[in-house]
């Protein structure tokens, strides 16, 4: 069983399964999934904030999506230890060519090792990538009021015009740090 | 990720409700993780148009979850216990905010290979600098809370 489950799982099986946490967190709990709002109920907790944007009950209207990032990180700690892939991801030939014209040499684990630690954060690359790119994230999904699971997930489920338009946003702004910035960066 | 959600919580939040949501949370970032999606070189891939991988997984997911929603308001499905359930519209005036915070996200999506969900699961998978990365999502959060008053919606 643990052998199974420690393969790669396919997007026909994953995708699915992260549809379902759609009408599970509906019917258990009456709540709409979504993620990145968990950022926002952080700072209402943490800081006590003039903005009108932080202030509101955050017990009991995030608590429960704060315990809820914080299971995340446990399913992560869980799928890299028990249920570890010991081998590289099967990227496509295409990608690990285009990868490496920047020059990345490194394909294993989930994130490009030479990039992804802490002695490369105050370097031009790191900064930008990890703090700005994190900076970005946190802004840009509060603003456009989703990200992927919020946006893409729950709202294209619900047919929501805004979800629609965040979406095609998430991909254009993808497209253009994938196609414009990066030859630039490297 | 809308949390403008209007349902009535009862006034002391139960630990076994909290479990469930940790209990979800958990097997949210196993697939997550098994299915690679937190990987920075898949999302790569995605932006590259070099697998169908990704693009398997968020259409497959959008299929059942659209499926799912579409039941639950065609029979009036309630909540385990016993509510009506709630399935608000996500917030829509100009959709100035959808593109420029949509696409602002976009930009950060890339450069981080991670959105929310999955930058969560790194950093239970041992990449400890995604703490920082974690830590600016916050801060840009933050910022966006204190510009929202000037910002086009």
């Amino acid at each position: 069983m643990l052998d199974v489950l420690s393969q790669p799982w396919p997007w026909y099986i994953a995708g699915p399964l992260i549809g379902l946490m759609v009408p599970a967190l509906y019917i258990f709990a009456g709540k709409a999934f979504g993620i990145s709002s968990s950022l926002r109920h952080a700072c209402a907790a943490v800081l006590p904030s003039k903005a009108a944007y932080f202030n509101y009950n955050w017990r009991q209207k995030g608590l429960w999506n704060l315990i809820m990032a914080l299971g995340i990180v446990i399913g992560g700690f869980i799928a890299t230890t028990l249920l570890a892939n010991p081998n590289p991801i099967a990227l496509s030939d295409a990608t690990i060519t285009d990868l490496s014209a920047l020059g990345l040499t490194n394909f294993n684990g989930l994130v490009p090792a030479e990039i992804f630690n802490w002695q490369n954060l105050l370097t031009p690359v790191g900064f930008l990538m990890l703090v700005l790119g994190g900076f970005l994230v946190g802004f840009g999904a509060r603003y456009a009021g989703g990200c992927t699971s919020g946006h893409a997930i729950t709202g294209l489920s619900n047919l929501q015009k805004a979800s629609l338009f965040a979406t095609l946003g998430f991909f254009i702004g993808g497209l253009l740090v994938t196609h414009f910035v990066y030859p630039i960066l490297f | 990720m809308t949390t403008e959600s209007t349902t009535t919580e009862a006034p002391v939040l139960r630990a076994t409700g909290m479990l469930m949501y940790l209990a979800m949370g958990i097997v949210f970032g196993i697939i997550l993780t098994k299915s690679e999606v937190i990987s920075w070189f898949r999302i790569q891939e995605m932006f590259r148009f070099q697998s169908f991988h990704m693009y398997g997984v968020i259409g497959s997911a959008v299929l059942v979850g659209a499926v799912s929603t579409l039941l639950i308001k065609r029979f009036d499905v309630k909540t385990l216990s016993g509510d009506p359930i709630e399935i608000n519209d996500k917030p829509y005036q100009r959709g100035y905010n959808q593109w420029f915070g949509g696409t602002t996200f976009g930009l950060g999506w890339a450069l981080t290979g991670a959105c929310p969900g999955p930058l969560y699961a790194l950093l239970g998978g041992g990449v400890s600098v995604i703490a920082v990365v974690l830590f600016c999502a916050a801060l840009g959060a933050l910022a966006y809370g204190y510009l929202k008053p000037s910002l086009p919606h």
